[in-house]
């Protein structure tokens, strides 16, 4: 495998983003990790995980669909998209970078999204694979390897030195574009670092949760369960599990009003909201077990039903770490697994 | 923001004023024909209570580069009380919008009571003048708003 | 602690004094605790927890919960207190359907912060004297208790409970804290430095509302933000100019009536000092129009809901602090 020096990471950066735009994530002043656009000087976060995550480069939180100009009797349609850039995202971790399968999955299915797919086209992904899981890891239970991650291109390092390995025809182009950079190296050592890894992922408390109990043909045994009245109760209805995480797709399109025209844009939504789905009716889900329900029947039913039994959820943990009231992906299916 | 001929910066500024003391001066410094800048947009409120601090923003956002809000004098609210709770409000509001760092001196609140053609004129002059100084607004604005 | 509080909430389910009691349930991890409503002393016994990671304040909780049939026990902080107390003086809560039980403040901690020290892969918590000893899948590692406690904890106001039925443990005092340091420090920037700080902080708002949706003053039945009628409702900031407006009308819609329990800055995914937004009015209020401590009492009236006639003008903005 091809192989470059890790304290020479700043050289390859240098070099991609000579070419095209490279975003990293980066650590946060607050401790915290984003991916930021690079810039010389930005240092590689060796965090686990960004607190928002990847899939911000393909559908983002807000994005101008089309404009509106009114003159007179007639509106003037103007068609705002443009050609995407090219662009690398760097250090995807496999659970986000497996999220992107599952976003393609709606996205991609015909009618196909323009928008999502112009940067899907023109973006590179190169993994890192995960040296050091956290307890709120779940990847493997969606037969995801942290050390083996997808992506057009995957990276792994042993300490030393980040081996490169590419995965289809992208990846390929991206690595021939900084080969120069990289030497054939001895994958020994990687090896053992991999098979740490994976012993880790082994002993995490997530470990041994599985889907086994959930997928499309569950509908009415769980969502008729009595659990959701407990599960649900405290739940606040923020959109934080939503908004982090990186496969929840659902969006609302909405036109503001800039008082020379119209802007239609497309935002995320998320099913903790009140009016999320609101219709000339009014709501179909009135109550937040209502609410809280379809996240987890979404991710844990429906999404299977309709995808050849692929869940909608990747194992990343972050709504694990980050919602403020600790409820749960993994908790919902513990108490509701009905064996 | 407006730009005139001379390419000269031309403020929006944006006046909320109070229909029983504020807007009657307004009224006054007319029918007086005492000049005071067309960068004034006058919204007639029924009392300075009436605004809240959405209205303030919103103003901001939808391309005001200054905002005033006129009112009775304390002591002659139309509803005896409105304008004290207005200027408890309206404190606390710029004092945090300065916490934010946006210019102090595209707030203001000034009491013009009906008799105060002079005044109103006068307080107009002065806070376009202010403004313009600021140049554009840009720490409050809404870029999609902004007319190319 | 934490068996003393199932004793008696035991005590309170069975003597019928309370059919229910709210506090905080267990979870997955050492920290992952879930405010949740008991109903029986199987439930108590199997899942209450009482530690050093029980932060959440249940307060806001008891809007809904003291309108239900029958008497509900609220274990309360000190902090928890005071908006349980603002809530009695806004009629939001009935006071007369919650038992309240006053317990014990923290410093509690912040797991976060534990994981911002590179710990990861936890697997439990433990304080002995004040160092955490914590076990991870990666061998033992230890820090000062101290420097894992919770921003909100950090800067405590008070170990007074406001409002109780019964105690236990011992009633603490109001303290002086430097909870308005961060602020004076803001407020003597140039307005320059001052706009850099807040848009590098607002901008990394994902608008997820849990600052708002946490606060227990915030109790609108229908946020203007979520009225698709109001003109304002935006479900994403797409312009920074939203960032700016959201937070400075939430901060405005709870100002003098914020009792600074410090929630908001505690959920925030992406640590943004919201509490400092709400400080700046306490401060000013503090300033301006004498000591308030919003959640103190339930008849003194709200600042913005009074006036004096010698009141400052609005233009003494221009004359404090730094331009």
């Amino acid at each position: 495998m091809l192989k470059i020096s890790l304290d020479k990471l700043d050289k390859l950066f240098e070099a991609v983003s000579a070419s095209q735009t490279l975003y990293i994530p980066v650590d946060r002043e607050d401790g915290a990790a984003e991916y930021k656009k690079y810039e010389s000087g930005m240092k590689l976060s060796s965090a686990l995980n960004t607190v928002r995550s990847a899939k911000d480069f393909f559908f983002p939180q807000t994005e101008n669909l089309v404009d509106f100009k009114m003159e007179g009797k007639n509106i003037e349609v103007i068609d705002v998209r443009e050609e995407s850039e090219d662009f690398v995202i760097f250090g995807v971790r496999a659970c986000d970078a497996r999220s992107f399968t599952i976003l393609d999955k709606v996205f991609l299915c015909e009618p196909v999204d323009s928008y999502y797919k112009n940067r899907r086209d023109h973006g590179t992904v190169v993994t890192m694979a995960c040296t050091r899981p956290a307890e709120t890891c779940f990847c493997g239970t969606f037969g995801i390897d942290a050390a083996a991650p997808e992506g057009d291109a995957a990276c792994y390092s042993d300490g030393e030195s980040l081996f490169i390995e590419a995965h289809n025809e992208k990846g390929q182009k991206f690595i021939d574009s900084v080969a120069s950079l990289f030497e054939d190296g001895d994958t020994a050592k990687l090896e053992a670092v991999r098979e740490k890894t994976r012993e880790v992922l082994k002993k995490l408390p997530l470990a041994n949760l599985t889907t086994d109990n959930f997928g499309g043909d569950k509908l009415n045994e769980y969502f008729n369960s009595d659990k959701w009245g407990e599960l649900s109760e405290s739940c606040l209805g923020c959109g934080t599990c939503t908004f982090v995480c990186p496969t929840c797709q659902c969006y609302d399109i909405k036109d503001f009003n800039t008082g020379h025209g119209i802007k239609r844009f497309r935002c995320w939504d998320s099913c903790m909201y009140s009016d999320f789905t609101k219709m000339a009716h009014g709501n179909p889900r009135l109550t937040q077990l209502e609410r809280f329900r379809q996240r987890f029947m979404h991710k844990l039913v429906y999404f299977p039903a309709n995808n050849n039994g692929e869940f909608g959820c990747v194992g990343c943990g972050r709504c694990l770490s980050k919602c403020p009231i600790s409820m749960n992906i993994v908790k919902v299916m513990k108490a509701l697994e009905v064996k | 923001m407006q730009v005139n001929e001379n390419k000269e910066f031309e403020p929006l500024i944006v006046a909320f004023c109070c229909n029983w003391c504020s807007y009657a001066g307004a009224d006054l410094s007319g029918t007086n024909r005492l000049n005071y800048p067309t960068n004034v947009k006058i919204i007639r409120v029924p009392c300075s209570c009436r605004v809240n601090p959405m209205f303030i923003l919103r103003a901001f956002q939808r391309g005001a580069d200054g905002v005033i809000l006129c009112g009775c004098h304390p002591g002659d609210c139309h509803y005896t009380s409105g304008n004290y709770f207005t200027r408890r409000r309206m404190t606390l509001l710029f004092s945090m919008l300065d916490f934010l760092g946006i210019e102090r001196d595209r707030t203001r609140v000034e009491w013009v009571s009906a008799a105060e053609g002079a005044k109103f004129a006068a307080t107009m002059n002065e806070f376009t003048e202010a403004v313009k100084k600021l140049g554009p607004n840009r720490r409050l604005e809404d870029l999609r708003c902004r007319k190319q | 602690m934490q068996e003393a509080m199932i004793n008696r909430a035991k005590q309170l389910l069975a003597d019928g004094t309370v059919n229910r009691v709210i506090g905080w349930k267990r979870g997955e991890f050492a920290y992952d605790i879930t405010p949740a409503v008991f109903d029986s002393a199987d439930e108590l016994d199997s899942d209450f927890v009482f530690d050093d990671f029980t932060a959440a304040n249940v307060s806001k909780y008891l809007v809904k919960e003291s309108k239900k049939e029958g008497k509900v026990l609220a274990f309360l902080k000190p902090c928890d207190t005071y908006s349980f107390n603002q809530l009695v003086k806004e009629h939001r809560v009935v006071r007369e359907n919650v038992y309240i039980i006053g317990i014990p403040g923290g410093p509690k901690l912040d797991a976060e912060k534990i994981k911002a020290k590179g710990i990861t892969g936890i697997l439990g918590v433990k304080n002995e004297n004040y160092t955490l000893k914590i076990d991870t899948v990666y061998g033992e590692e230890t820090m000062p208790f101290y420097e894992a406690v919770l921003d909100k904890c950090a800067s405590c106001k008070s170990k007074k409970h406001v409002v109780y039925d019964e105690l236990m443990g011992d009633e603490g005092d109001v303290l002086d804290s430097d909870r308005f340091d961060m602020v004076e420090k803001l407020e003597n920037m140039t307005a320059q430095e001052r706009y850099d700080f807040w848009r590098e902080q607002l901008s990394k708002c994902i608008r997820c509302n849990a600052c708002r949706n946490v606060c227990p003053a915030c109790t609108c039945e229908k946020c203007v933000f979520d009225n698709p009628a109001s003109g304002v409702e935006n479900k994403a900031p797409a312009d920074s100019f939203e960032e700016n407006m959201f937070h400075i009308i939430r901060a405005f819609h709870v100002a003098g009536r914020c009792t600074d329990c410090g929630e908001c800055s505690r959920v925030c995914p992406q640590n943004i000092p919201l509490h400092l937004l709400n400080r700046k009015f306490i401060k000013d209020i503090n300033e301006l129009y004498g000591n308030y401590q919003a959640g103190e009492d339930t008849t003194s009236r709200a600042p913005l809901n009074d006036y004096r006639q010698d009141d400052c003008e609005a233009g003494i903005v221009h004359e404090r602090g730094v331009e």
